[in-house]
């Protein structure tokens, strides 16, 4: 039995959402500079001012964008670990808050009748697995919603299979058109149900930018997704040109025998994402 | 790349096509979504408003906070689309234009297009570079909204490009 003190994992928190508001992920940054290349005029335009931003926000100390998100923190604990000290929940916010107050983050958390602002970007959208080990780990992604907001939920049938995944991606992606801040990142989950279909497709924006699927059926609806997203026209911005998405990444998980549930998740451009094992 | 002081004149307006870049430098205001029901709700109450809309430019946006030192934090453009059944009616009383990110209804276009205004789209996610090109910042408005209250703001050479024009000539369009 290992003992993890919740007070260690509201610094990990804090630094890993200190950092995340002012940088962007190397993969994040790596397809940007590459789709520069490809494009001209306003999309190229566009490209160039996002990773001169990123310069700026580092100079500056200021976060690249000023949508900085709706905390969302993935632990992955394992189970020879005991927690002392404060309630995990309580310690995590608390990592939330300092972070948004110290580095200057904007409090994008309100009620959703009243719209008053809970004035310090808490609560964190916290999930927690429990796996083997004696490890905790923890991912950090702060969840800007221009393109939350862009997101959906297919309930397809079993009969509409790959073509009908692949479709409603594609087509949330058209539907968005230049509202999300494309180039954007997708992530979509396929299988499980209602609301865990819709966590793998968050869970799929915490990989690397480019990176694939292990299995092969998988790793080919990404391309085939991302090859006929790109060809949607819509471009940085919105600007037209050929990179409307840098990347589509799926998680899967088994569902139903009489569903096929696909969730497509829109991060826009600006992916932040840090990840820290305690 | 056209730089361009406000106000600006009609004339001026009427000059730009969809697709040019532009580096803006004057007064203008940040409203999003519940600063624009409180400014619709003095309107119909018949009150003043926090601010003339008449060479009054509306930039869709909600800032970070001002770092130590600095007029204003990181402050990119949001989503114009959820303001489309707000921006008529503001066109309509003289606002000559809004800046924002992402394309707007057709509603928006005819309005744009009856007043000569013109639409300019910031590059969304860009908060440092816009942020750092505020000189001044004070709130005019609604202060209890926080980050979605009202900023007069000066600015420098924001760098935009012309989305929507005074004919209606879209970028978006393809």
């Amino acid at each position: 039995m290992r003992i993890i003190d919740t007070k260690e994992i509201e610094e990990c928190v804090y630094n890993m959402a200190r950092r995340a508001g002012l940088t962007l992920t190397d993969s994040c940054r790596a397809a940007l500079s590459s789709a520069k290349e490809r494009e001209t005029g306003a999309a190229e335009f566009a490209l160039s001012a996002l990773l001169e931003n990123e310069k700026t926000a580092k100079r500056e100390q200021m976060p690249v964008c000023q949508d900085t998100g709706m905390a969302v923190v993935l632990l992955s604990l394992g189970r020879d670990v005991q927690l002392v000290g404060a309630p995990l929940k309580d310690a995590v916010n608390e990592g939330v808050r300092r972070a948004y107050e110290d580095g200057k983050f904007r409090k994008s958390i309100c009620d959703p009748l009243t719209r008053v602002n809970t004035g310090d970007n808490t609560p964190a959208h916290l999930h927690v697995e429990i796996e083997e080990g004696d490890k905790a780990e923890i991912t950090y992604l702060p969840k800007g919603f221009g393109s939350e907001n862009m997101s959906r939920l297919f309930m397809l049938t079993p009969a509409e299979g790959r073509e009908g995944i692949v479709n409603a991606i594609v087509e949330t992606v058209r539907l968005a058109g230049s509202r999300p801040c494309p180039p954007v990142y997708v992530g979509v989950g396929i299988g499980g149900c209602f609301d865990s279909c819709a966590f793998l497709a968050k869970k799929a924006l915490t990989r690397d930018v480019g990176s694939r699927n292990p299995r092969k059926d998988v790793a080919s609806i990404e391309e085939e997704a991302l090859a006929r997203i790109n060809a949607l026209d819509i471009g940085p911005q919105g600007f037209g040109g050929k990179t409307t998405a840098i990347g589509v990444s799926c998680e899967l998980a088994p569902t139903h025998i009489a569903g096929l549930p696909v969730a497509v998740n829109i991060q826009c451009h600006c992916v932040r994402c840090e990840k820290e094992v305690l | 790349m056209k730089r361009i002081t406000l106000p600006m004149t009609k004339e001026q307006r009427e000059s730009l096509r969809a697709g040019d870049s532009v580096l803006l430098t004057g007064t203008i205001y940040t409203a999003r979504d519940c600063a624009h029901k409180r400014i619709f709700a003095l309107l119909d109450e018949g009150k003043e408003l926090p601010f003339p809309l008449q060479d009054a430019f509306i930039y869709y946006a909600g800032p970070c906070p001002a770092p130590e030192g600095k007029a204003c934090g990181s402050c990119g453009p949001t989503t114009s689309a959820r303001m489309n059944s707000f921006a008529p009616r503001l066109l309509d009383l003289g606002l000559p234009g809004m800046i924002g990110k992402g394309e707007m209804s057709e509603d928006v276009r005819a309005a744009l297009k009856r007043n000569k205004a013109v639409y300019f789209a910031a590059i969304g996610g860009a908060g440092a570079t816009y942020g750092n090109a505020v000189k001044r910042a004070e709130c005019v408005a609604f202060p209890d909204l926080l980050s979605e209250a009202v900023y007069q703001m000066d600015v420098e050479d924001f760098p935009l490009v012309v989305a929507i024009d005074s004919e209606g000539g879209s970028i978006y369009d393809r």
